[in-house]
Formats: structure tokens, sequence, C-alpha cells
């Protein structure tokens, strides 16, 4: 039945596409999802060693390469489980059903009489000299995939559901695990004079200073408003690239102001205006006749990705042939980008995956693999390693947008929710070069493109401005109207949980600013507006772990705040509470998280995630903000963009409600908004006092505190 | 200029520009790609490596400064096939997600339990604080640096390749 089959088979219907038996007696597993920190490659190698029944150390993964694996598109918004899992699960029955049909036939037996014990076959218990190595064969393989072989029954798994260590953290504590860490032959060092904006052109270069600065006889490429630095010698392009700002003069550079690094900036921007949901407008003061109307308004500023290694990239041409070495999270995409951008043919170019430091989204690889993909065409038969400099990642980097939600609900006579309108202005969340972004060299050279358009994923897909904007609770009627900016101040693009983060702030945040109106305790109060089954597990159990029933009244300088949700209101479902201390500063104490994603390959895996994942919200709730003023950002290292530090990170306790019968959810993002929102309530039961603005810094709380 | 220094308990003479960051020399010259490039500013931490037994910044330490001392890397630690205690534990913990920030933390937590065999949560988070982590894999490291103290190793020091003074 192809039209059920996963969206990862339909474009890769060939086994052998993702399978291989190979002589050392291991399996190949090939796939388009790549490892970005979140251990991917272990759950998916589960997944095929349990429906082979082939012991995990067999699995050996190919992943990210567009000669050899296959095309899934990018590894985005926790969706590798639910989607790539689901093909290699289906892929390894097939396969498995296969090769054991055919042997039915040799023996003249009935396949129910035929099992599989770490790639050797049986018969009726007994060996019958054959094996997945000895007897597969082409025949095997030489189908298209239809989806047909019933996978193993969940009460059968023996590798699924258990703890599973990852094989790649081994290289990251010894040694050489990385890009930047490649070295291949005849190898240049490369470093890229920024453009300043996209049409900013560059007047005068003085080419003279910028070799004496370097101390060395660089190589300096230019293509249009592209510059590079290249040599033999990192030191030398690292010093030439340090000081070549000084010594450009650009004219056409973009201004910016401080204003427009708020989210309230985008309330008077064009935008491309949308209506989902209940088509009524909403409520105006005085339209309904029965019904308190009440709106508040939240919002978070631009953030970075801020990975910890700045973007590398790496590529060679040889013999009319581009190979390029990337941690993005697509090779497929970023293989066509780069083919369109540089006039070759989509065959000329090979793009593959190289372990970079945690992305959490879209941020600069794509852009340092087509800076060493151009700087490649113009020195060919060497490989150009272009790593970005610290300053250059978190100043050309596409960052998140600016994120504004105002709530207005229209409440019964118990203060609780009829009528709700979430209304949303933001930037594009996803401008992927695939997706109508654009790429920082190509904006440099002469076919320059138009400038991005803004887009955002469709609702059928999560959304983008619009995840999580409808609430999960019983309210009668809902619409979300959606303000998507046409321009935004600087790049934009996809960072963990799209508007998930600022759309769970406002809702979790209003909901208890209701509740405090209605009288009623917050957790009461969510427990009376909500039907959802996993949902209410969730929020009784971190609310007995709390101990949420001894709460002390608020503006005590000491919080407990919750909050849930479920990702794009169809993934896994995740509970956080969270006390904490505010004296001038926030304090996060303990955290208290409950999260149910289905059934869960890799429990450790999976804890890993949603702990990364309370930690990375809170850094963003409480000091992330990217800033704006002259010719761009200006937070540029990490004293200006100061991140969560081992002194600020509290308790964590997690527990995964099991429901190992029901399907997977993806989860690498389900902890993300409820652990702001779950913030913000306690910050305002410490207080007494609200602060809807994120970041929840020390100046933002004084200056709540003063209204 | 040729500058000989002790690397990993080995004799080296580099030569490079005196003022060459020791982070490019450890990584291109010779080939130690343990030490990573995080900011190049001495604020992430993951260029990490001890000097003389204290846990240093790589990244903008010049060449000349370190003439005669003795580097140790995260490769002087252990291999793969023999991790040195630090190691294993943070693989028994799988205390990592990325794992970028995790060579540089290792240096600081064995520059930490070579003076302080026995540490508290607290002097654990003293000595990890100027590190960096993004993925929020914090709780695990600090878990991982409990055990690699309990395991009370007798010579936390480097495998035969000598310990620093």
């Amino acid at each position: 039945m192809s039209d059920t089959l996963p969206l990862s088979i339909l474009n890769n219907r060939r086994l052998e596409t993702w399978l291989q038996f190979r002589p050392d007696r291991t399996v190949m597993l090939a796939v388009g999802k790549v490892e970005i920190g979140q251990g991917i490659l272990t759950a998916l190698s589960q997944i095929a060693a349990e429906e082979l029944d082939v012991g995990i150390d067999r699995i050996a993964i190919l992943s990210g390469d567009t000669d050899d694996a296959p095309d899934e598109g990018s590894t985005s918004s926790s969706q590798s489980i639910e989607v790539s899992g689901r093909s290699v699960r289906l892929v390894s029955a097939e396969l498995r059903a296969r090769v054991l049909g055919r042997l039915a036939q040799r023996l003249n037996c009935a396949p129910e009489q035929l099992s599989v014990d770490d790639g050797v076959f049986l018969q009726d218990g007994n060996p019958t000299g054959h094996d997945y190595w000895s007897f597969a064969n082409a025949e095997d393989f030489a189908a298209d995939i239809e989806g047909t072989a019933r996978p193993k029954p969940q009460a059968a798994y023996k590798v699924v559901g258990q703890k599973v260590p990852r094989r790649d953290l081994i290289a990251k504590v010894t040694g050489a695990a990385f890009i930047h860490d490649l070295v291949r032959p005849d190898m240049l060092h490369a470093r890229v004079l920024r453009q300043p904006s996209r049409d900013a052109q560059l007047q005068a270069l003085n080419e003279t200073a910028i070799r004496k600065a370097s101390g060395g006889d660089i190589r300096i490429v230019r293509v249009g408003d592209f510059v590079a630095f290249v040599d033999a010698d990192e030191t030398t392009v690292q010093r030439a690239a340090a000081a070549a700002p000084g010594h450009a003069k650009w004219t056409g550079v973009r201004v910016l102001t401080p204003l427009q690094q708020e989210a309230s900036w985008f309330r008077d921007q064009p935008a491309d205006d949308r209506h989902i949901g209940d088509p009524a407008p909403p409520a105006q003061t005085g339209t309904i006749q029965t019904g308190t109307i009440v709106s508040q308004t939240y919002s978070r500023p631009f953030v970075a990705h801020a990975a910890l290694a700045p973007s590398c990239g790496l590529a060679e041409y040889r013999s009319g042939h581009l190979s390029v070495w990337s941690h993005t999270q697509g090779v497929y995409p970023l293989r066509n980008s780069i083919a369109d951008i540089l006039g070759l043919q989509r065959a000329q170019v090979t793009v593959r995956h190289a372990h970079g430091a945690g992305c959490y989204g879209h941020n600069g690889a794509d852009d340092a693999a087509l800076d060493a993909a151009v700087i490649a065409l113009q020195i060919p038969d060497h490989c150009i390693r272009v790593q970005w400099r610290r300053e250059e990642e978190f100043g050309f980097e596409p960052v998140s947008t600016a994120h504004m939600t105002s709530l207005r609900a229209v409440l019964d006579d118990q203060g609780r929710p009829i009528d709700w309108t979430a209304e949303i202005w933001a930037g594009s969340h996803v401008q992927r070069p695939v997706f109508g972004g654009t790429m920082l060299a190509h904006e440099a050279m002469p076919n320059k493109p138009p400038p991005a358009k803004a887009n955002d994923p469709t609702e059928a897909n999560g959304g983008g401005g619009t995840r999580n904007g409808f609430p999960l609770y019983d309210f009668e009627t809902k619409r979300v109207i959606h303000h998507l900016a046409l321009q935004t101040p600087v790049r934009t693009s996809s960072l963990r949980g799209l508007g998930a983060l600022p759309n769970v702030y406002a809702l979790e945040c209003f909901v208890d600013e209701l509740a405090e109106r209605a009288d009623v305790d917050p957790v009461a109060y969510r427990l009376s507006l909500l039907s959802d089954p996993r949902a209410r597990v969730l929020i009784e159990n971190v609310a007995a772990r709390c101990g949420w029933a001894t709460r002390e009244p608020a503006g005590t300088g000491r919080g407990l705040g919750l909050a849930w949700s479920r990702y794009k209101n169809k993934a896994a479902y995740a509970c956080v509470a969270v006390e904490l201390e505010v004296d001038q500063d926030v304090a996060l104490r303990r955290v208290w998280c409950a999260a149910d994603a289905g059934l869960v390959i890799n429990p450790d895996g999976a804890r890993n995630q949603l702990e990364g994942g309370i930690v990375h919200a809170a850094s963003m709730t409480l000091k992330e903000q990217v800033t704006l003023d002259g010719d761009g950002i200006t937070s540029l290292d990490w004293d200006r963009y100061p991140i969560m530090r081992f002194s600020e990170v509290p308790e964590i306790d997690v527990v995964i409600v099991e429901n190992p019968h029901l399907p997977t959810l993806g989860m690498g993002e389900c902890t993300f908004g409820p652990t702001a929102a779950a913030i913000g309530n306690a910050v305002a039961h410490a207080l007494g006092v609200r602060v809807r603005d994120m970041p929840l810094t020390r100046a933002r709380i004084a200056a709540a505190l003063v209204r | 200029m040729a500058v000989t220094l002790t690397v990993n308990g080995r004799d080296v003479t580099v030569d490079a520009d005196a003022t060459t960051p020791l982070l490019d020399v450890l990584r291109n010259h010779l080939d130690l790609k343990g030490s990573r490039y995080g900011c190049g500013l001495e604020q992430c931490g993951s260029c990490m490596v001890l000097i003389d037994g204290a846990a240093e910044y790589s990244c903008a330490r010049e060449l000349a400064t370190v003439a005669g001392r003795s580097v140790t890397t995260i490769e002087g630690l252990g291999t793969p096939d023999a991790p040195h205690p630090l190691q294993r534990a943070f693989l028994e913990e799988q205390a990592g997600q990325c794992g970028y920030c995790l060579s540089g933390i290792i240096i600081s937590a064995k520059a930490l339990l070579d003076r302080n065999p026995k540490p508290s949560r607290a002097d654990i988070v003293a000595a990890l604080d100027k590190h960096l982590c993004r993925c929020g894999t914090h709780t695990r490291i600090i878990a991982a640096v409990r055990k690699a103290a309990q395991m009370g190793a007798p010579s936390m020091g480097a495998p035969a390749m000598g310990a620093p003074a």
C-alpha cells in the first residue's frame, strides 16, 4: 500500500538503497538522516537490528551521502524516528521476510518454522547452515519496497526500548571526531571576508595591507563581492581574515537599529496575514454580550543557534567533479543548492555529511559548505577547508526570528475561556536554501539570487510561527491569526521548535494568569480544561513529584511554576515544573519533567534529549538575545551572547511515562516550550509580578517590578 | 623559529612563528585534533589543555610561552582502546550529545581530580564553569566526573606517557 508508506521510502524505493550484507558479517544500513548530537544513528541501528534479528554491533551505518545513502530531506522537526525510523523498520522487516521466504522454499518448510539468531537462520531452532551473509543474494534486493511485511510486535522487542550507548562518543572524548578535524590531500585553509549585507558592494580592498597582516604569502580569491583568503597555513589566513574588515570599504550596507531587535518591531511591518481556525474575527471589547475579554502579549527576541563550534566546510574540485563535506542537516538539499548556484549538474556534485557541533537547526553549516565550494572551483585539485570564525558564526548564521504572541480569551462566568484567539507576529521560522532562503556566498556573487522569500512550514507540517499556536485545551472556539513579516532585519531560519517556544510560553503563562484571575489553583485550572488523558497523566505526575500541593503563596522570592505542551500538537508530550529563586537574577533550583513519546527506541538517548532541551530552553528564556545595531548583529561573542553555565544549571529529574504500545513520537524538542513557560510561571509566582517578554534578565525583571 | 616543548610526554620541536596560537600548533603542526577551536577568545573552553598540569586555554596562547613546558592534550589521557578513567566515565554515563565541548571539559576535570581526588559537586561545578556546553548535557557531565572520582584510579595521570610534573 504505497499510499501508507513513509515519505522516505516513497522517495527511495529500492531495498539495496537502504541495506547491504557485507562480507565481514556486518550489515550496512544507509540513511538520509544525520547525527547532530541527538543520537539518531544509534536509535536507527537499534530498529534495524531488531527487525533483522542481528546483533546491534553488526549494524554499520552510513548517513548523509548523496552518492550512497537515500534522500531523506533534512534532519529536522523531531521527525527522524517518526519517519526514518518507521522506514528502517519496514525496510528491514521486508528484507528479512524476503530472504526467509526464499529459504523456506529451498528447505521446503513453512516460513513460520524459520527464525533468525544474530543473523544465523534456524529451522525449528536447529541450524540450517545458512545466514544472511551466505544466503542473501541480489534477487532479495531486486525489488521495490512494498511495505507489506509485518514488523515484529512490540512485545517481542529485545533491542528496541533498551539503553544502547552511542558509538560515536568514543572518538569525541579521545581525539579527532568532527568535520573540523578532517585532513585531505592537498588541503588549503581558507577564511572569508563577509559581505556585511546582501546589497553591499566592495568598493576597495587593500590587499597589500591584508597580506602584510597575514604574515604569509596568501592567495586572495575574489568572485564578485565574495572574498576569501587561502593558504596552506591556517594561522596565516586567520590573521588575514581578522585584519580584512579594517581594510575593506563597502557601500550600500544596510543600517540597523536596536529597535529592530525586539519582537514588537514586527507589529508595524508589512506581512502576509492568515486567519486559521474559527472564521469569526477575534472578540472585540463590547461585541460580546456575555463574557469578559482578557488579553495579554508575550514575546521572545531574535536568538542564535550559537553552536559551540563555528561552521566548517570542505570542498574539492577534481576532474570536473565537486566533492563537499558538510555538517548540514540535509545533504541532498545542499547538493542541489550548490549545483544550481555554481552552474553544475547535480550529478557533478557529491555532498557527504561529517559531524559538527550541535546545531539545533539551520545555522552556518550550509553557508560554510558553499564558501568552500566557491573557492574550490577557483582553485581546483586542492581540498579547500573553510573554517568560520566565532564572530562570523554569531554575525552571519541565520538566527531564529523574534516572535510576539498576543492572546485574547473570552471568559465564561467561571473564568474559563470559551473563545480563544492567538495573534502572532514573526519573521520566517524556516528559510532553508531550498525553502525561500538565500545563501551568503551566493548573495555576494555576480549571479546573486532575488531577496529571500518569506516562508513558513504549512500547518500540516506543524507550522512555523503558528507552531503550537492552537491550544489543546477544550475551548469551544479557537483561531490563530498569523502575520508573517515579509522581511526581517537579518536572515532568519529554523531553530529547535520554531514558534513552539514563544507560543507555548504565551499560552501556558496566560493560562496561569487566567487561573489566578479565576482564583483557582493553576494545576486544577488546567485539569478542568483538559480532556486529553495523556496530557493529564503528565501534569498529575509532575505536580505530585514537585510538591505542588504545598506550594507557597506568591511573592516570597521563591517560585514554583508548571507548564506542558504536546510538541506540534501531534508529537511528544512533556510537562515541566521549575523551582527557582529570584533575587536580582533568576536562579533555577530544580526541574521536574515527565514526557510521553509513545514507544521509546533508546530511553537513555531520549532522556539525554529531554534534559538537553530543558537546559537549552532555560538558557534561551533567561539569558539569550541577538542584539542589532549599525551594520548588523552586535552580539558577536560569548560575553555578549551569554548562555547557561554549569553553575546555573539546576538539578533535573526526568521521567519517561512509558507507552510502548503506542507509535513513537518525536521528542527532541518537546521539553522546549514547557520549560520556558514553567520558568515564566515560576518567576511570576516568586515575584507576584508577570514578566512577559523574554529573556527574563535582571533589567526586564526590574522594569516589570516598577510598572 | 624553532620551539621545543613536551607534548603528551614526548619532546617535540616546532618550527613556527613565536606568536602562533598553541591550538594551531597542536592541531596543524602536530596533528592532535582533540583540542578544538570554539572561539579563539578564551571564552568557551573547547581548546583546554594541561600546561604543566594546570588547565589552560590554548586558542590564544602563543607558542613561545610554552617553550620548555609540558603540554597534555586529550590524546595524552587515553585512546579508544585504552581510555583514561575520565574518558571511561564519560562513556559509561553517556555524558555527551554533540560532544564538541567534551575534550576540553575532560582536561579541566583531570586538572581538578589531580589536585582534589574527592571533589564535591560544587568543586566540580566551579572547575567546569569556564566551559560552555550548548547541548545541555551539564548534569551528565557532572555525574561522569563524580564517577571518575569514585573509580579512584590510583594514578589519574596519563598512562605510560608520563604525567605532567
